[in-house]
Order: structure tokens, then sequence, then C-alpha cells
């Protein structure tokens, strides 16, 4: 394997091993729950893309045909952690989870949670645009 | 200097997994469980890889792709359990 190659994937490793444990760090420490989604889905994501196309670089130098076996796993999880961290916030929401002091529109919180879209009856409606302009 | 990166990639994952353990441990709501859990997948995955760059094999591409999905299924699984009492409707 030349200098080149090897050079190439230590970066992408390292890349990826530090927006790993960045995202890990965000999620021990910050304040509450709606802060502490964002780290783990956008930090993580981006150093496990590093991990596994270094991986991919790797395998396809070292068996010498081209590889994207590992492109699978990564646009799988590019598709799939928007969606857990939706449902997760969703969840969170449900349970009446209470966001830090200095979050902006907290009176939306409950319009949000208990939102029927699209069916709104008109009283429905009406209270929500009132939350709306509050 | 592949190894080095390696071994220094892996600690940085292992650092990483116990801070999820201890979320997920600590964690003051249910939520944060889970989300703790989708992240211990993940850094999970890097670690499977990183073993299979260190093997020289491709063997663990299927261990790490099964708990992609597994893992994707089972938060999704969770979560429309504590949303709505039921998984499938």
């Amino acid at each position: 394997m030349s200098f080149l190659v090897e050079t190439i994937i230590s970066i992408l490793l390292v890349f990826g091993g530090i927006f790993l444990l960045v995202g890990s760090i965000g999620l021990a420490r910050l304040p509450d729950i709606y802060t502490r989604l964002h780290a783990p889905t956008k930090a993580s994501t981006l150093g496990i893309s590093g991990v596994l196309i270094a991986s991919m670089i790797y395998h396809s130098v070292h068996t010498g045909t081209f590889s994207v076996n590992e492109l699978l796993i990564t646009l799988f999880l590019l598709i799939t952690a928007p969606v857990a961290a939706n449902m997760i916030a969703k969840t969170a929401l449900h349970q009446d989870t209470k966001a830090i002091e200095r979050t902006k529109g907290q009176e939306l919180m409950e319009t949000i949670k208990e939102r029927r879209a699209p069916t709104l009856s008109e009283e429905q409606t009406d209270t929500t645009q009132e939350n709306k302009q509050v | 200097m592949l190894d080095w990166a390696l071994f220094i990639v892996a600690i940085f994952i292992c650092i990483a997994l116990f801070l999820n353990l201890w979320r997920l441990m600590v964690g003051p709501k249910l939520s944060d469980r889970i989300l703790a859990l989708d992240t211990m997948y993940i850094n999970t995955i890097a670690l499977l890889m990183l073993y299979g760059i260190h093997m020289g094999t491709s063997l663990y591409f299927e261990a790490a792709l099964l708990i992609a999905m597994l893992g994707f299924v089972s938060t999704a699984a969770l979560c429309k359990y504590l949303l709505r009492g039921d998984i499938i409707e």
C-alpha cells in the first residue's frame, strides 16, 4: 500500500474519530433533551461517514477491486438519522419534557404537541393562530 | 502510520462509548436513554469497521450493516411504543 493512500485513510479515520467523540461529548454535556438531540444526529453521522469511507478506500486498495459496500451503510445512516431524531423529539414532547429556560417559543410547545394536521376543527385552528401570534 | 491512526481512533471511540453508557444510566427521561442507545449503535459500527481494517478482512461489513438496520428499527419501535402505546396498529 502506497504512502499516499495510507495518509488519506489515516486522515479520514482521525477526522471521523474526532467527530464521533465530539458527538458523544455533546450527548453527555448538553443541558436538556432538545439540545442533546443535535450532537449525535449531526456530528456522529458525519464521523461515521468518515470512518466508513476510510474503510471503503482501504478494502478497495487491499483487494484490488472497487468495493462500494460501505457506501450502503453510509447512505442508510444518512437517511435514518433524521427520522430517528424526529421520533425521539416527538417522544420527548409527548412525555412533557421541559426545555431549559433560555429556549425561545416555549409557549408553542403545547400547541405543537396537540396539533393534529391536516384535519383541524375551526376552534382548534383559532387557538393555534392565537398561540402563534403570542 | 495506519496502525497509529487505528489505535488513536479506537481510543476515541471507546471514550465515546463510555460517555454514551453514562448517559444511558443517568439520563433523566426515557427519551434520553433511547438517544444514548441510538448513539451507541453508531459508535459500535465504527468500532467494528476499525476492527475490520485492522484484521484486513471485509467480513465485518455484514455485521455492521445488520447493526445499522436493527438499530434504526429498534429506535423506531421504542419511540412508537412510547408515543402510541402500540408498535403496529
